[in-house]
């Protein structure tokens, strides 16, 4: 711990748990609004005494049009002008509508402020940081292998590609090379993640339009997968499998097995919705034209991912800068041409289907080998070595108490997760912790891009555009 | 705790067994799930796991119209009084279930920015450890909770239920 | 492991990186245009570091020659170094298929540099996030207010020298050390 120069002064006061007296007298102490711990209430004595706190966020929230400092972004003219504003409309039918931050559409802890005239949105500010967990700052404090752990409850959704964004870019800067096995496993495990990620999409999206069925028709195969996750590595989600220097353990006996059932039992299921969904009429007139983003305000504003395709732009990680093997799977990429909801719903099932179409390439072409590198910088000596050599008793000590040690330097790894590039920016200044570790989430350009989308249409269409972007508020706030 | 200086007798201890067992089947859980949590909550409700099978398919928005809010995910510092407000807008009687490490003692994030344990906000009755914990888990810790109801040791305002 | 002593280390000064001409010819024309940009290679892309008051131009030229795609701000403490912070923007471009890593050094107790808003508007979000947790104010940035904590929240966490706020692990028996 000494070689990191993480300076640590001014740490908050531990709560004392005592008689309550006491602390009645240090709440009445701290008589600011500020938000500060409380002391703690433990089972068994008395309720907390909460001090009322307002939720009006000051500058953060939609201020009126003559204070606003921000007016273009909220009305989402910084790119295209598409803005109508019709003169008959009375002015003084401007109301601001709060929508959330806790509201049914699933996405999370999203707070929307939109100014409407009549029915139709004319300014749209997204207000986050409600589920801000201190992510990167944590990351600073656990080691290299302990990194996955914190990365991986970023993007929930996709818990597989925030540990292999961060793997990869920790083994750049090592300079170590993973297995081919290693490679295969990532590979599998991910595209399954993408699988599961977009029926839990397909699941939301159904809702939020108002098909409420699709919420547990789309459970109902992510079960499926999220079963064989469980298998694999022991747990349905935030896994902490994908690790620097390869894997945390091989496949299970049997996988083939478990991923040939999943491989017959999800495209029919897909097949089920489509058939639900893809003619549907008020499917259709809910989402034909609804949200239009165009390529330019994509590449402005660094939405990438299905809801770039969606607008057409050809662009996908795992095609032009491969990583772990992938270039040695054949498949494609759908593309979308109107870049409304409907293209990004569609895309994403037909992404499922490309998913599972890797899924069974590697499943038959799955290398033997190692599950994890032989580097020793990294990997700890196999076990049985360690009843036999004394130097093998210390490797294996230093790098489970101390964590093993990165060289200095910096490097930016992004790899396409469901939502778009999920970006690692990681600084390492040779110590057994990381210096910074910047997580470049895909959702927070998507919730940035959304006044663009939803500004001149209906409010009705607000939760079909909001839940057709996927986002997932833990990478948005981190 | 609303105590009473007599003890009930035999119609009303029968009745306040029936007020709880009503209560118990058709618990209404408010949506406020907020992170990974959320999702196995939602599993919880899906097919698999079915949380009708308990009245508790209904997850109401509105905190009007629900008695169970079940805290899945972290609370961080900005979310709190919003979580405390939902919570006061819940009439009686209602019960909190802390879902997950992070709601119940701030999990792994042990920082600035979360509240280290929901309890700190708002009373919390039930506790289901996990990170996150299966739908198998928030089901005992839900079964859990009705059982106490049953048995009448839940804290609420109104005089109907007391600690036994 | 706190000490209350002040920390009396030198500052170190950033590590010297060689200015070389890419073998890009558009990047080249770059370097050549603006003479305090140092350009380093890496597989997937280059590297610039740009003084700070060159950003917004670079920024400008880099999105005529074909990197329109923005794709990340961040800030980082390097604590002991002069320059102390850094912004690290990161842009695309999808024609060249190359990324583009701009790092900016920036100093000083209020440490501030020029807003690329104006050029990327995806930049708006970003630059807020790293004025809330680090404090580097972006000058002609429409709304810099913060956008992660609460709007009244004091200090900016993701300095190093601002604590990780943990707390002592309560137990349920404890009781106060006398």
């Amino acid at each position: 711990m000494s070689d990191t120069p993480n300076v640590v002064t001014g740490d908050l006061e531990a709560p004392t748990i005592d008689a309550p007296s006491q602390s009645d007298q240090s709440s009445s102490e701290s008589t600011d609004t500020r938000r500060r711990l409380h002391d703690v209430w433990v089972s068994g004595t008395e309720e907390p005494e909460w001090v009322r706190q307002s939720t009006d966020e000051g500058a953060q929230e939609l201020l009126p049009e003559t204070e606003e400092p921000g007016l273009d972004a909220q009305r989402g003219v910084l790119v295209t002008d598409d803005y109508v504003v019709d003169d008959s409309i009375n002015d003084e039918e401007r109301q601001v509508i709060n929508m959330g931050p806790q509201h049914p559409s699933t996405h999370g802890v999203l707070r929307l402020q939109l100014e409407l005239e009549g029915e139709t949105i004319r300014r749209v500010k997204p207000i986050i940081g409600y589920l801000h967990t201190g992510m990167e700052k944590t990351a600073e404090t656990l080691t290299w292998l302990q990194g996955p752990t914190n990365v991986t409850r970023m993007d929930y959704l996709s818990p597989f590609h925030n540990e292999l964004g961060y793997s990869l870019a920790v083994e750049r800067l090592l300079g170590v090379d993973v297995p081919p096995r290693a490679e295969a496993i990532r590979v599998l495990m991910t595209e399954l993640n993408r699988v599961s990620s977009h029926l839990l999409f397909l699941a939301t999206q159904g809702m939020d339009i108002g098909a409420v069925s699709m919420m547990i028709y789309g459970w109902r195969e992510r079960e499926l997968v999220l079963r064989f996750f469980e298998d694999v590595t022991g747990l349905r989600m935030n896994h902490n499998y994908i690790r620097p220097g390869g894997v945390a353990a091989d496949l299970p006996d049997g996988w083939e097995d478990t991923v040939e059932q999943l491989l017959v039992d999800v495209p029919a299921g897909v097949a089920e919705y489509e058939e639900l969904l893809n003619d549907n009429p008020i499917f259709q007139d809910r989402t034909l034209g609804v949200g239009v983003i165009t390529p330019d305000e994509c590449k402005a504003f660094g939405v990438t991912g299905p809801n770039a395709r969606a607008s057409g732009i050809d662009w996908d990680l795992r095609k032009v800068f491969p990583y772990s093997g992938i270039e040695h799977y054949d498949f494609e990429v759908p593309l979308g041409k109107h870049g409304d909801v409907f293209d990004r719903y569609y895309i994403r099932v037909r992404e499922i289907e490309q998913s599972l179409g890797i899924v069974r390439q590697v499943m038959e072409t799955m290398p033997a080998g190692d599950y994890r590198t032989e580097d020793r910088k990294v990997t700890p000596p196999p076990r049985k070595r360690i009843d036999e050599s004394m130097e093998a008793l210390i490797h294996h000590f230093k790098i489970f108490t101390e964590g093993f040690k990165v060289p200095a330097g910096e490097v930016y790894q992004a790899v396409e997760s469901p939502r778009g590039e999920l970006g690692m920016y990681i600084v390492s200044e040779g110590g057994a912790k990381p210096w910074r570790v910047h997580v470049r989430g895909p959702s927070f350009a998507h919730v940035q891009a959304l006044p663009a989308m939803m500004t001149d249409s209906l409010v009705a269409d607000t939760i079909a555009t909001l839940a057709s972007t996927d986002p997932v508020l833990g990478d948005v706030d981190r | 705790m609303a105590g009473q200086t007599q003890p009930p007798g035999f119609l009303l201890t029968t009745l306040n067994k029936g007020v709880n067992w009503a209560r118990t089947r058709s618990m209404w859980p408010a949506t406020f799930g907020l992170a990974c949590c959320a999702i196995e909550m939602m599993g919880t409700g899906a097919a698999h796991y079915d949380l009708a099978r308990f009245g508790m398919e209904v997850f109401r928005a509105s905190p009007r119209q629900a008695d169970l809010m079940i805290v899945a995910g972290r609370v961080s510092q900005k979310m709190a009084p919003v979580l405390r407000q939902v919570y006061d807008q819940m009439s009686e009687p209602k019960w909190v279930i802390s879902m997950g490490a992070c709601a119940s003692s701030g999990g792994m994030f042990n920082n600035y920015a979360l509240v280290q344990g929901v309890d700190q906000v708002v009373p919390v009755d039930i506790y289901v450890p996990g990170c996150p914990p299966g739908p198998q888990s928030l089901m005992h810790g839900i079964l859990t909770l009705q059982d106490k109801i049953m048995k009448g040791e839940i804290r609420s305002e109104t005089g109907l239920t007391q600690a036994s | 492991m706190t000490d209350n002593a002040p920390d009396t280390t030198p500052d170190q000064p950033a590590p010297r990186v060689d200015r070389t001409i890419p073998a890009d010819p558009t990047l080249a024309r770059l370097a050549g245009e603006f003479g305090q940009v140092v350009f380093v290679s890496e597989t997937d892309g280059d590297v610039a570091h740009v003084p700070a008051a060159d950003v917004p131009a670079f920024a400008a030229a880099l999105l005529a020659v074909g990197y329109d795609v923005f794709v990340d701000l961040c800030g980082v403490d390097y604590l002991r170094r002069k320059p102390r912070y850094e912004v690290v923007i990161n842009l695309l471009s999808y024609t060249r298929r190359r990324r583009m890593r701009i790092r900016v050094g920036v100093d000083g107790a209020d440490p501030q540099m020029p807003s690329i808003s104006s050029v990327f508007p995806g930049a708006n979000y970003y630059e807020r996030e790293t004025y809330d947790l680090f404090g580097i104010a972006f000058t002609g940035h429409p709304d810099l207010t913060r956008i992660l904590l609460p709007d009244d929240w004091e200090g900016h966490p993701l300095r190093k020298d601002y604590s990780v706020g943990s707390v002592p692990v309560q137990f349920k028996g404890a009781h106060k050390a006398s």
